[in-house]
């Protein structure tokens, strides 16, 4: 079946299976591996992107369900050389150790702070519920958000 | 893990579907947000042959006043729900249990008619509409019908829904509501409910829904009867698990889910006001 999805501003079209996941599309037929693939059951978030503006586990959709669809992958944060504010504060706040989860958990959050722009640290915790990190950084992920909203990003993406 | 092969149809009418499934009969399966079905089929649980996509019908995807209920599309996604301020004051335990389902991934993509329409005891809104007392609306070949949630559930996975009905709107009666509670016990948070129960008081009646108590998702009817004839809330949580028939599983024993129904569905009902 013949699909195409703009993902990060570029129109792909491609002739896919329509048993194909999302998440292997993406990384398999667009090559980009930012998006990991960790439990493979909608658990742990690694896969994480962004369909029409909302966070989506890419492991639970079929990408014949993103045809037509505008995809942000992580690939698609930052600004040439410049890194997406959510980026930029995982960074600054060492927002990860081995960086496993990172791309999901940078999705996932860039996707809570448009839905709730000045979040208290439990709403940070419970709109990442959806993304384990197995070295259990949740502390400077947590500051990470926080620190995201405290500079006003909550609308940008 | 990749489901089997399937063929795929996006269907661009509720007719169209109820078309497709027709002609298909019970190969195919409908497709909504598919956060129930995909992960079945890429563990080879459920292989269907076709998959008739509704995930587009717009059309389906609403939150209405419709006087004396409250009109929802089945393809209203969770968080439309948990960010619905017409349910905020009108359904305030469904708007409540809509923003527990999954995690906020799942809930941009899962819809209220699929959670209902899959009839896993474990999941959390099918409790809600029986606390509620809800009425599902089918449509098929031979035009739509009405089906009382009580009469929804038939087995493990199993509906009153015939292989070619497409489940299209659930009606939530307007109640005056004088208090209710969402009690889902869990070890871990995005985990499924070991044993959920939602309950409402209503000056129409009480409902209490219970989750992950037996093969289908369950009325409390025990408790419901109690509090019809004056119980307290500590009275009518003894009956908590009257017309159950609680599964072992490795998270907890019979034993375990029966205490936990009984603790659960007091706290609960405490919770919406009930002494």
């Amino acid at each position: 079946m013949k699909i195409t999805m703009t993902v990060n501003g570029v129109a792909h079209t491609n002739e896919v299976e329509p048993r194909t996941l999302l998440a292997h599309h993406i990384r398999e037929a667009l090559d980009l591996t930012g998006t990991n693939i960790g439990c493979d059951t909608s658990s742990c978030g690694a896969c994480t992107i962004h369909v029409d503006g909302q966070s989506v586990k890419s492991c639970t959709m079929l990408a014949v369900q993103a045809d037509g669809c505008d995809i942000t992958t992580i690939e698609g944060l930052a600004d040439g050389d410049t890194l997406h504010p959510m980026q930029r504060c995982f960074q600054q706040n060492h927002g990860l150790q081995c960086g496993y989860c990172t791309p999901g958990m940078v999705m996932a959050a860039v996707s809570l702070l448009e839905e709730n722009p000045d979040p208290t640290e439990r709403e940070v915790r419970l709109g990442l519920e959806g993304n384990l990190c197995r070295c259990t950084g949740y502390h400077n992920i947590v500051a990470s958000v926080l620190a995201c909203a405290a500079e006003g990003n909550g609308a940008t993406s | 893990m990749i489901p089997a092969a399937f063929d795929y149809v996006r269907a661009e009418s509720a007719d169209e579907a109820i078309a497709l499934l027709t002609e298909h009969g019970d190969e195919a399966k409908l497709l909504a947000g598919g956060h129930s079905l995909l992960p079945l089929m890429k563990l080879r649980l459920a292989s269907p042959t076709v998959l008739v996509d509704v995930g587009r019908l717009d059309d389906l995807r609403f939150i209405r006043d419709a006087g004396d209920h409250i009109s929802i599309g089945a393809l209203t996604r969770h968080r439309d729900l948990e960010i619905s301020e017409l349910l905020g004051a009108t359904a305030p335990l469904l708007k409540h249990a809509a923003g527990h389902v999954g995690d906020p991934q799942v809930r941009h993509r899962g819809t209220i008619g699929g959670s209902l329409a899959h009839a896993d005891p474990a999941s959390d809104l099918p409790a809600v509409v029986l606390a509620l007392g809800g009425t599902l609306v089918a449509k098929g070949p031979n035009g739509q019908r009405e089906i009382p949630i009580g009469e929804f559930y038939t087995g493990f996975l199993e509906s009153a829904l015939e292989p070619d009905e497409l489940l299209t709107e659930i009606r939530i009666p307007k109640l005056t509501t004088l208090g209710w509670s969402f009690q889902k016990f869990n070890r871990r948070a995005q985990d499924w409910a070991i044993v959920g129960v939602a309950t409402v008081r209503a000056e129409e009646g009480s409902g209490v829904g219970l989750v992950n108590m037996g093969s289908t998702p369950l009325s409390a009817a025990g408790v419901v009867e109690a509090l019809r004839s004056g119980a307290s809330a500590a009275e009518a949580a003894d009956r908590a698990v009257e017309g159950t028939e609680a599964q072992h599983d490795n998270n907890a024993t019979v034993e375990y889910r029966e205490h936990l129904a009984r603790v659960l569905v007091r706290r609960a009902l405490e919770e919406s006001g009930l002494a």
